[in-house]
């Protein structure tokens, strides 16, 4: 079929809408409500277009209109521009506008739009939602003052990651995005699980990070505490997207300097933590199937995913692996060492960690971790830092690459790969195939893609083939563990994570542009990180001696976690009501 | 804007015993059980919606979404006598607002307060009711009071507030 897009003629076979159309043309409309990973909802008009097709004229939503055979689109004329301007200018009159101190000031889809547009001045009286910040949540922070009602993080909530906290309420002009009740994210026990995806489709910033800036300078400000820092594998291949450089760049060596600049004591790396992770959660998936305990066994890394299966499945939450995930082992180990190995008191050691995820905020509030880990900030929050102590694009090239600390400085290529999906997986079957027989571990491949965000691997090992399945996404997971509990499919170890991609694509994050394909370039630079590991597998951490040295028993008391059930029942409301 | 949260606990037997008149419990079902629910209550009680919510599997925003799109649906508990005023057309000419000013007067209210400090009366100017030709109307309750007058009403008030021992 033959379409015309302002003088250009485009043909095209497929069944696309016009905005696809659009950009294969080069032509980029504004957009708020469309995101390519959710539902098409057609409600903020931005993209508005004039068309002709036959007899009919009229001006359609370009995301959720179709091309036709002979039609005539102008994404340019007088009346669209007229439109535009007055919709972006609505949206100004219900916006608060305080951009300069906005957290996502220079990076927000409504001052783009209102630049790309020539937006100077709104004729429209200003009348923000008095609703007032709610900062309930110990991850994400929501305004609803800022709110454009393009109903992305109500979409993601619920298609993508089937929590469905965030939701629309009352109507019209007084419409609200929120979790209800005049309740705050985190006064719901059972609601938000913190994963950040609504902080990374939000095209304003009614949705952020909570930032926890302001802690981090006060400890290192603070003659009497030493503060140490843990940097996850998915934060090294993300950082430098905020530097001007594209997603997927690698900058570990950049980032560790960096994070000497601001002032950490010693700068270590979350892998080592990820390395003991699987060398002890894959002892207690041995030791679960040699006790002939043969239902599958789920990954418990993922905070986000570790919530939701306390609110939703609580029956499987003696399947949960009882390993603490990476962050909390880490800031367990530490706690545990350092104080003896720096010489310093306990009570004056902060342990800091820099995650691409703000679950792990909530994570390390829980009440069975809390101390461990005393702050948490997400790679947005060291970008700011970074940019704060005077780092620029132009100046980011001279960074000098530095190294991460001894003694959890070490990672093998296991525990770099944790950051993507099915990277856990992978650092399982290593290290089991590696138990086998020495050398095996290289032998493993990445698990492949089956369908629905699920990817698969089988090893033999014992005499037995085991099944591993890896998913990501919360929508995903859930079917998966649906299908599981129907007795449809069987897997003996199972990875959930809350992202879809994993953490290279988690809550805390730069927030890449739609058309690029951030998470997949992200998963490369882990894979090239993987790639110059000297160590493959996890037993061949050079440093793991130091956690060798807490023994059995101790290490079980640190490194492990129990779970709580939190599913709200109608028999739980009655009995509270009572 | 936000719900009042209130205090008071419900009896959540009475909610279930209005659940399980759907025992399919679709999500379609929704605005009917909200509906049984606020003719039982007068109101949507908060603790009611987070009981259905888990009852249907929905999410309590969701419940809370449906509960306050429709203006049919009131998160406050009313008064024990629930005034309507028509402020239709017809009634409007026919000074309604008089009778308006006169009952906000009369019972503390005004603004965003629609219900009396001591939950006896809840007013309300609503659209038309359907009854122009003996504007302007005021209902009480189930009770339709036609062609009636600011002092007419004023009585009434008068005479409902001594029978409740509140004048
Ligand atoms: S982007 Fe098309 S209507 Fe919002």
């Amino acid at each position: 079929m033959k379409v015309i897009i302002d003088q250009i003629e485009m043909s095209s076979n497929e069944d696309i809408t016009i905005l696809e159309l659009c950009r294969k043309a080069g032509i980029e409309l504004p957009t708020f409500c469309y995101h390519p990973e959710i539902s098409i909802f057609g409600a903020c008009r931005m993209c508005v277009v004039e068309v002709q097709n036959g007899n009919w004229k009229g001006v359609v939503p370009a995301c959720s209109t179709k091309v036709a055979d002979g039609m005539v689109v102008q994404t340019n004329s007088p009346q669209i521009r007229k439109m535009r301007k007055m919709i972006v200018e609505l949206m100004l009159a219900s916006h608060d506008q305080q951009c300069t101190t906005c957290p996502k000031s220079g990076d927000c889809q409504l001052q783009r739009v209102a630049t790309q547009l020539g937006v100077t001045d709104v004729r429209f009286k200003q009348m923000p939602c008095e609703v007032p910040r709610d900062y309930s949540s110990d991850a994400i922070t929501r305004d609803p003052s800022k709110c454009v009602l393009c109903g992305n993080c109500v979409r993601v909530c619920g298609e993508v990651q089937a929590v469905g906290t965030l939701d629309f309420a009352f109507r019209g002009a007084k419409s609200l995005v929120g979790p209800g009740f005049g309740k705050g994210l985190g006064e719901f026990e059972n609601g938000c699980v913190s994963c950040g995806q609504c902080v990374k489709i939000c095209p304003v910033g009614a949705l952020t990070p909570k930032h926890h800036i302001e802690e981090v300078w006060n400890v290192i400000h603070d003659e009497k505490k030493t503060v140490v820092v843990q940097v996850a594998p998915a934060v090294r291949v993300a950082l430098a997207e905020y530097f001007g450089k594209p997603s997927g760049t690698v900058a570990t060596g950049a980032m560790i300097t960096a994070l000497r600049r601001i002032g950490f004591a010693k700068v270590f790396d979350t892998c080592y933590a990820a390395d003991v992770t699987v060398v002890e959660e894959g002892n207690e998936f041995l030791a679960r199937r040699k006790a002939g305990n043969t239902k599958p066994m789920f990954t418990s890394c993922c905070s986000a995913w570790v919530k939701y299966a306390e609110q939703n499945y609580p029956e499987l939450l003696p399947n949960l692996s009882s390993c603490r995930s990476p962050q909390q082992m880490f800031g367990a180990l530490c706690k545990e060492q350092l104080p003896q190995i720096m010489g310093i008191k306990r009570e004056n050691l902060v342990v800091v960690s820099v995650m691409p995820c703000t679950a792990k905020k909530t994570e390390a509030a829980r009440d069975e971790l809390k101390g461990d880990v005393d702050i948490v900030i997400t790679t947005n929050e060291l970008a700011l830092m970074m940019k704060e102590i005077g780092i620029t694009p132009e100046n980011f090239d001279n960074l000098q690459s530095g190294d991460f600390d001894a003694p959890y400085g070490s990672a093998s290529g296991g525990a770099v790969i944790f950051g993507k999906a099915g990277g856990v997986s992978e650092a399982v079957l290593r290290y089991i195939a590696e138990s086998e027989n020495k050398g095996g571990a290289k032998s493993v491949k990445a698990l492949s893609d089956s369908k629905d965000g699920v990817k698969v691997s089988e090893i033999s090992t014992g005499g037995n083939t085991l099944k591993l399945a890896a998913v990501s996404g919360l929508a995903n997971a859930k079917k998966l563990v649906d299908s599981i509990k129907a007795g449809e499919v069987h897997y003996d170890l199972i990875e959930v994570m809350a992202c879809a991609g994993g953490c290279v694509n988690g809550g805390g994050q730069p927030i890449a542009p739609v058309t690029d394909n951030a998470a997949a370039n992200r998963t490369e630079g882990l894979g090239s990180c993987d790639k110059s590991s000297s160590a493959c597998v996890s037993c061949e951490n050079a440093e793991l001696k130091s956690y060798e040295d807490l023994g059995h028993d101790k290490a079980h008391k640190i490194l492990h976690t129990k779970y709580q059930d939190s599913k709200v029942t109608l028999e739980k409301l009655v009995q509270n009501a009572k | 804007m936000c719900a009042k949260i209130v205090e008071n606990t419900i009896n959540l037997d009475a909610v279930q015993g209005i659940i399980d008149k759907y025992p399919e419990r679709k999500t379609s079902d929704l605005i009917a059980i909200l509906g049984e629910i606020q003719n039982e209550y007068s109101y949507l009680p908060e603790e009611a919606m987070i009981y259905v919510a888990a009852a249907l599997e929905l999410t309590p925003g969701k419940v809370f979404g449906v509960a306050t799109f429709y203006a049919h649906f009131t998160l406050e508990p009313k008064g024990k006598y629930v005034i309507k005023v028509c402020d239709g057309t017809a009634c409007h000419v026919k000074k309604s607002g008089d009778i308006i000013k006169m009952m906000e007067q009369e019972l503390g209210l005004g603004g965003d307060k629609i219900t009396s400090d001591d939950m006896l009366f809840t007013m309300q100017a609503v659209a038309c009711v359907g009854a122009c030709g003996i504007a302007p109307v005021v209902l009480v309750n189930e009770d339709v009071y036609g062609s009636t007058d600011v002092d007419k009403m004023r009585e009434l008030i008068q005479k409902i507030k001594k029978e409740e021992g509140a004048a």
